[in-house]
């Protein structure tokens, strides 16, 4: 045991200083490594809810526009009206100071992720109660009614958009605002991949897997299901809220449906990374979503205009061909690494049936 | 005279949408699919019918000519994608039919451009009520078509061969193997009667309502919903929850704004989901 525990601790610890060194070593291609934290974030959210809970939801868009809102909202209604900043280029007549700026967006990030938590919460009970394709499809379903509705809100910039306030311009350091961004993202990351880990390694993750594979039987077992399906999906809001307030920052504009609930871009992303990498696992979603990324920004600029096409045939390609993903397909492959311990002799005999 | 307009309005708009829940409670039905693409096949049938617009054919030859095309749209999108995820889990095919769905919006956005299209079928409109409530002829048009082709469809669903083999599968989709039915076939034929469907009301939005290449998401929310508060199967309700959601939808654009009419369609869905599940429940059941 202690050997494997050495094992990870020099991997981790790598990981880390790759992590603090990234913005340095690669320091063009900051903006990229703050998205990459923030799908990898958002992978590792998603398989909380859809490979470990059994609850595919295509809403987890919902709270990641709602804390991209709050953000910027908070950020600006701090100080200033926020009617008036987004109603005709409000961030040229205030200009937040360096100390406002960043008061703001730490308060906004605090609310970006209690409120939408708050939102799982109180929807939690009604949508969870929903199964299968049923939970699927509603949650597709507030994730656009929420664009839409957005989009239709006069206070937070409605259909032409809503600008986020700009990094203060007395850091005179070009590098800053990137640097920002990056480390934020970076300490969300880790901070989520404590809770997952710790997650995975608690009583809560058993009864998370128990819904997943027979919630009935669960319940019988005197498991209250819908205690820790409201939970679960909490948790998931949480992160996905930072991931949005963050991702707000970073962009520098919010669109009711092409950034904020962007139910066509993200909220398919984060179900298809988790995918690619394998459902049900800790290391699946950041596998996926770190190759993902890869092959996005590589194919993105050599096939433009034909993204979203590559896009579909992808989602198409994986969830036939690769349900299980890349983790799952490791499994099958070595699944003593896994620990699972197979008997000889009735991996044999299951062969020779065939 | 509004609340006549809207009711009128949302009568033969909602006759329409039963028609494009018909064909997913079909595939539903047989397939035991959902199909996230049926918006988009609708689209592209519509675009069918404006490409003959464009060419100088009267729009309306659209659902004559799109529901053949469509036909054989589906049955190739069966062979290519759709006969891997019929005996999979629903999330599978939701999944793989989103993808699909981007395909279509992106490849009519090529094809077609990104603009809002009418093709203008030049029926005129009909006056009723000293002039207080105008109704466009092709809206008229639009619900005899729909009608006409749901009739046909259902005498055929009841007579033909072919009717009797896609019934006797989603009964029971091995005992009907066994007897001799190829299954195959029957599911191919299933979705390639679907997206026929979808041609035809394609081709009736193509001159009443607009085109747009990415509107395909709400044409399938609706007939979603359609299918269950109606239930697989039962056409009778299906035409009558069509009306009522039309009915619905041209109420919220009067009463919230137009720009709240899609978001008050998804809500409609969370809201009747949620509904359900709550009557469910009291009988410790769940939607299934």
């Amino acid at each position: 045991m202690s050997k494997i525990k050495q094992k990870d601790l020099i991997l981790y610890s790598g990981l880390i200083i790759l992590g603090l060194a990234a913005p340095y070593l690669f320091s063009a291609f900051k903006v990229q490594l703050t998205y990459l934290c923030v799908l990898i974030v958002l992978a590792m959210t998603w398989n909380l809810q859809g490979g470990e809970m059994g609850y595919n939801t295509f809403g987890n868009i919902l709270f990641y526009g709602l804390g991209m809102y709050l953000t910027a909202s908070v950020q600006v209604g701090m100080f200033f009206p926020l009617a008036e900043w987004t109603e005709s280029g409000g961030e040229k007549t205030f200009v937040h100071t360096t100390a406002q700026y960043f008061q703001g967006i730490g308060v906004g990030l605090l609310v970006s992720a209690v409120i939408p938590a708050i939102v799982a919460g109180a929807i939690g009970y009604a949508i969870l109660g929903l199964r299968g394709h049923y939970f699927a499809i509603c949650t597709l379903g507030l994730g656009i009614a929420a664009g839409e509705i957005a989009g239709g809100i006069e206070i937070i910039g409605a259909g032409q958009g809503f600008t986020t306030p700009p990094f203060p311009a007395e850091i005179v350091d070009t590098e800053a605002r990137g640097k920002f961004f990056y480390f934020l993202s970076f300490a969300l990351l880790i901070s989520t991949f404590v809770f997952v880990k710790y997650i995975y390694g608690s009583r809560f993750k058993l009864i998370l897997n128990a819904i997943r594979d027979n919630e009935d039987k669960a319940e019988a077992m005197g498991i209250q299901t819908m205690k820790y399906k409201i939970t679960g999906w909490m948790c998931s809001a949480f992160f996905c809220g930072l991931a949005g307030g963050i991702m707000g920052g970073l962009i520098g504009y919010i669109d009711s449906t092409d950034v904020a609930f962007d139910g066509r871009e993200m909220g398919v992303f984060m179900v298809l990374m988790a995918i690619l990498g394998g459902k049900g696992t800790l290391w699946g979603p950041v596998i996926g979503a770190t190759l993902f990324h890869f092959f996005k920004e590589g194919l993105w600029t050599l096939i433009l205009g034909w993204q979203y096409v590559a896009l579909g045939v992808l989602i198409v390609v994986i969830v036939i061909y690769f349900p299980e993903g890349l983790m799952g397909w490791l499994r099958e492959k070595y699944p003593e690494r896994f620990g699972e311990v197979i008997d000889e002799k009735d991996r044999k005999a299951q062969v020779e049936l065939k | 005279m509004l609340m006549v307009q809207a009711s009128l309005d949302g009568i033969l708009l909602g006759i329409l949408f039963a028609l494009i829940a018909y064909g997913m409670a079909l595939q539903w039905g047989v397939m035991n699919i959902i199909n996230i693409a049926q918006g988009d096949l609708v689209i592209l049938g519509g675009y069918i019918a404006y490409t003959m617009y464009l060419a100088g054919i009267h729009p309306a030859w659209g659902v004559i000519v799109s529901p053949i095309i469509m036909y054989f749209i589906g049955v190739l999108l069966y062979k290519l994608v759709i006969n891997k995820v019929v005996d999979r889990d629903l999330f599978i095919s939701i999944l793989a039919t989103f993808g699909i769905a981007i395909v279509f919006q992106q490849l009519m956005n090529f094809i077609f451009g990104a603009d809002v299209v009418v093709a203008q079928s030049e029926y005129g409109t009909t006056m009723l009520f000293d002039n207080s409530v105008t109704l466009p002829n092709s809206k008229i048009f639009s619900a005899f078509i729909s009608v006409l082709y749901a009739v046909a469809l259902v005498i055929y669903m009841k007579k033909s061969r072919l009717g009797r083999a896609i019934r006797a599968t989603a009964q029971n989709a091995r005992a009907a193997k066994i007897l001799g039915v190829d299954t195959e076939k029957v599911y191919a034929a299933t979705f390639g009667i679907n997206a026929a469907l979808c041609g035809i009301a394609g081709a009736l939005i193509s001159i009443t309502l607009t085109l747009h290449p990415y509107v395909g998401l709400p044409y399938t929310v609706r007939s979603f919903m359609i299918v269950i508060v109606a239930g697989l199967g039962n056409l009778p309700a299906v035409a009558l929850s069509g009306m009522g959601l039309g009915l619905f939808e041209e109420f919220a654009d009067y009463i919230l704004g137009t720009e709240f009419r899609i978001g008050a369609v998804f809500m409609l869905l969370v809201f009747i989901l949620v509904y359900r599940r709550f009557k469910l429940s009291k009988k410790r059941e769940y939607l299934k």
